[in-house]
């Protein structure tokens, strides 16, 4: 619960006499370059191969000769909007930036460089903190759905080249019962996943205290955090939106 | 001028300051000595806001930091430069960069302006042609030098410097006292240096307070200090080899 607390007491100081935004614009635009451009391979080839591996396991287990083929890339789309381009990406997006953020606010914490900006009379929390958190919210959203389209694509090359799914049924698939609401869904999860993985990671990245040891293990923390409160928000996000 | 009353400073049960008073004069550069963990650095970061103290005030100038508004901390706080312990370079942001940090964030100079000031430390700390170069591929002497220029950038009236030489050669840990020296006398800054550092003390010491066991045992400069009565004073400094050299030979000289 003391975590808790100080989370929000963390969040609390990141708007409390922050410098001006003007000072902020230079720093989001070089987290985003990090954040999201630093990103897109992973989340390219995880997504591609997601998608590509939902279309032959579902196709596997659709043996009622009943049921058409097409509904092999409409169970590929939903689950890809729902589910997998949001979620899957966070989980890899926490193991990639959330341990950078932590990792990166750790050592300037244990380096005396967080003391450095407050010595200045700057408030390090809003100064460090705040631009990666918007740059993640920027990108993050971008980021799920590149992941949207890389899986669904991924999905017609595995399911075309195997031959579980002729292109037509799969391009008649995905466009087959198409809820709009799913993509606003997938957004919206974006941006709370978003808000959880860099929150929480400069949070513990901030509060390190002691050496490199100590280092490691904020970054550690950063992603099991980030990774539970992904599954907690995934869970009542979907109570609450579906 | 800083001055500072009554300090009272504790960790859950220990108590590391039992109430600290002095006064730190404009122009000189002050010394907080004493052995490791008799709570100098405590001091200092209480003095600076970094830690807050449990009783007592920091004044600068007369004005009350410990108990002032966040506004005017802030306000103070920007007059406030310090050098750290490991210089506390940004590893993202080369020596320029590094130097005009402040500018950049605390005052609203042209960018030709802040580069001419930032040239105008950097060469007054003796640092030149490596404005471009990261932290990491400076020395540490080179480190402290650059820390010092962001730290007076500025134009800071108060300069900070906790252990300036330490993890120095003796003759770099000589030319950055020196250095610390000369930009307190130039721009009369009041300088705060805590040292265990020996010949830091008998080379930049005008104002000198000796802290034992979280509180303050002796105060005076670097000329009076061989000669104190205090002995835990005496212990501390006759554990230097060259010092005790020197007072025997004061002392063969008398005889």
């Amino acid at each position: 619960m003391h975590g808790i607390g100080n989370y929000f007491i963390f969040l609390g100081n990141l708007f409390i006499k922050r410098e001006a935004f003007r000072t902020y614009v230079k720093q989001i635009l070089d987290e985003c370059i990090k954040v999201g451009i630093g990103s897109l391979v992973i989340v390219g080839i995880v997504s591609t191969f997601i998608g590509a591996v939902t279309c032959v396991q579902t196709a596997f287990n659709l043996v009622s000769p009943l049921i058409p083929r097409y509904v092999i890339s409409l169970v590929v789309r939903d689950m890809t909007l729902l589910e997998l381009a949001p979620t899957i990406t966070a989980i890899v997006f926490a193991g990639k930036v959330g341990s950078n953020i932590a990792g990166e606010l750790g050592t300037m914490k244990i380096s005396e460089q967080v003391d450095a900006l407050e010595v200045m009379g700057i408030n390090s929390v809003s100064f460090l903190a705040l631009p990666k958190i918007i740059a993640c919210l920027m990108m993050y959203p971008l980021l799920v759905i590149l992941a949207g389209f890389l899986a669904i694509t991924g999905g017609y090359v595995a399911g075309t080249l195997t031959g579980v799914i002729t292109p037509q049924d799969y391009i008649y698939g995905i466009r087959a019962d198409f809820q709009e609401f799913n993509v606003i869904f997938a957004l919206i999860k974006s941006f709370v996943f978003a808000f959880l993985i860099a929150s929480i990671s400069s949070y513990k990245g901030y509060f390190t205290k002691g050496g490199a040891l100590e280092v490691g293990q904020s970054s550690t923390s950063a992603v099991t955090n980030s990774c539970i409160a992904i599954l907690v928000a995934d869970y009542l996000l979907a109570q609450l939106l579906l | 001028m800083i001055e500072f009353r009554n300090i009272k400073k504790s960790f859950n049960d220990k108590t590391v300051l039992h109430g600290i008073d002095g006064v730190f004069r404009s122009g000189r550069t002050n010394l907080i000595i004493g052995t490791s963990g008799t709570g100098k650095s405590v001091l200092l970061k209480c003095m600076v806001g970094l830690l807050e103290p449990d009783e007592g005030e920091v004044l600068f100038n007369g004005r009350d930091f410990t108990h002032a508004t966040r506004n005017v901390r802030r306000e103070i706080r920007r007059d406030i430069g310090m050098l750290f312990q490991g210089s506390a370079l940004f590893d993202s942001k080369n020596v320029e960069q590094n130097v005009m940090f402040p500018l950049d964030i605390l005052t609203d100079m042209s960018k030709e302006d802040k580069l001419e000031r930032a040239n105008f430390v950097l060469q007054r700390v003796g640092l030149e042609n490596i404005n471009k170069k990261m932290p990491s591929e400076i020395s540490g002497g080179m480190k402290k030098r650059v820390g010092i220029a962001r730290a007076i950038v500025n134009n800071s009236k108060y300069l900070f410097c906790d252990e300036p030489n330490s993890g120095l050669d003796p003759m770099t840990a000589i030319l950055i006292d020196n250095l610390i020296k000369e930009i307190t006398e130039e721009f009369d800054i009041t300088t705060v240096v805590v040292t265990h550092d020996m010949n830091s003390v008998m080379e930049i010491g005008d104002d000198i307070i000796y802290m034992y066991q979280g509180q303050k045992l002796w105060e005076g400069n670097s000329q009076n200090i061989l000669s104190t009565r205090v002995p835990e004073l005496q212990e501390f400094i006759y554990s230097n080899k060259l010092v005790q050299a020197l007072r025997d030979e004061q002392q063969n000289n008398k005889i």
